[in-house]
């Protein structure tokens, strides 16, 4: 039995890599807040966790399956899932700007606890296979 | 890293910020300066900012990335150039001033210092809004920096 680091740690780690790059799209809203023509983006958290979980149960990106006829996509790397979305403008502008400061703050500020949270889920495992190697 | 680029973009959220401010401090200083003919009387400023895309910036890597290189968020913000206000300038009936026209006409700049303290504040919090993200940042890499202690 060897221990996978994969396996020990489950999704903390990805919800780690999801909650830092959520906080880039973030900044990259508020910093564009006074772009004219920018729109704001986002990424739905519950969407990539679906993809990650897809694509550690088949190895693979799967492909969605409507028909019988359908074969599944085999070899090929789905790494490049698109999660960005365009977030529905609350307050439309006169330059067709969509950010709206405060909700990308809040949303920043949210993120910011979830990476905590994820950070310190990840943490206790780590102490868990500390502990477990050590054996005390 | 993507962490990392949060400082990126907040840095170039602060430059613009700061160009805004410049130009604003510009504006104000010039509100009063006269002059006699139109071509040669100051103009308000206003800088226009675009979004900087992550193959302009050059040094974010995207092959960690949940997304597609070609849907990316962008990588900041940039000013895009700084344009000169063409509403009307002000002509004034000031025989007396030095700068008067044969008509006695001088002409006033079209700032509008109303306007213009209104975007200085909106700078400043952007500013500070720019600051306290990666301030928040920080605060999420030194904790990543504890793991497994």
């Amino acid at each position: 039995m060897s221990i996978s680091f994969d396996k020990a740690l489950g999704v903390s780690e990805q919800a780690l890599n999801f909650r830092a790059q959520r906080a880039e799209v973030l900044a990259n809203n508020i910093a564009n807040a006074d772009t004219p023509n920018y729109k704001a983006r986002d990424m739905d958290f519950s969407e990539v966790l679906a993809a990650q979980a897809n694509k550690t149960d088949k190895g693979r990106f799967g492909l969605e399956m409507t028909n019988d006829k359908h074969i599944e996509a085999e070899g090929f790397d789905g790494t490049g899932d698109s999660t960005l979305k365009y977030r529905m403008s609350t307050s439309p502008s006169l330059d067709q700007n969509t950010v709206d400061s405060q909700i990308e703050q809040s949303n920043y500020a949210q993120n910011a606890v979830g990476f905590n949270a994820s950070f310190t889920l990840l943490n206790a495992k780590f102490k868990g296979l500390v502990s477990a190697i050590r054996g005390e | 890293m993507s962490l990392a680029s949060v400082f990126n973009i907040a840095g170039t959220g602060m430059s613009a910020q700061t160009t805004r401010l410049n130009t604003v401090a510009s504006n104000i200083a010039n509100a009063e300066t006269v002059s006699s003919s139109l071509d040669k009387t100051y103009r308000a400023r206003h800088p226009v900012f675009a979004t900087m895309l992550q193959d302009q910036s050059g040094g974010t890597d995207t092959s960690q990335s949940l997304f597609q290189d070609a849907d990316n968020s962008g990588s900041g913000v940039q000013v895009a150039g700084i344009v000169e206000d063409q509403s009307n300038l002000e002509a004034r009936y000031e025989p007396s001033s030095p700068a008067a026209n044969k008509d006695g006409y001088v002409y006033y700049p079209n700032v509008n210092v109303v306007s213009e303290m209104a975007d200085m504040i909106s700078a400043s919090r952007s500013f500070q809004t720019n600051a306290d993200l990666m301030n928040t940042a920080k605060t999420m890499m030194q904790k990543v920096l504890t793991l497994g202690q």
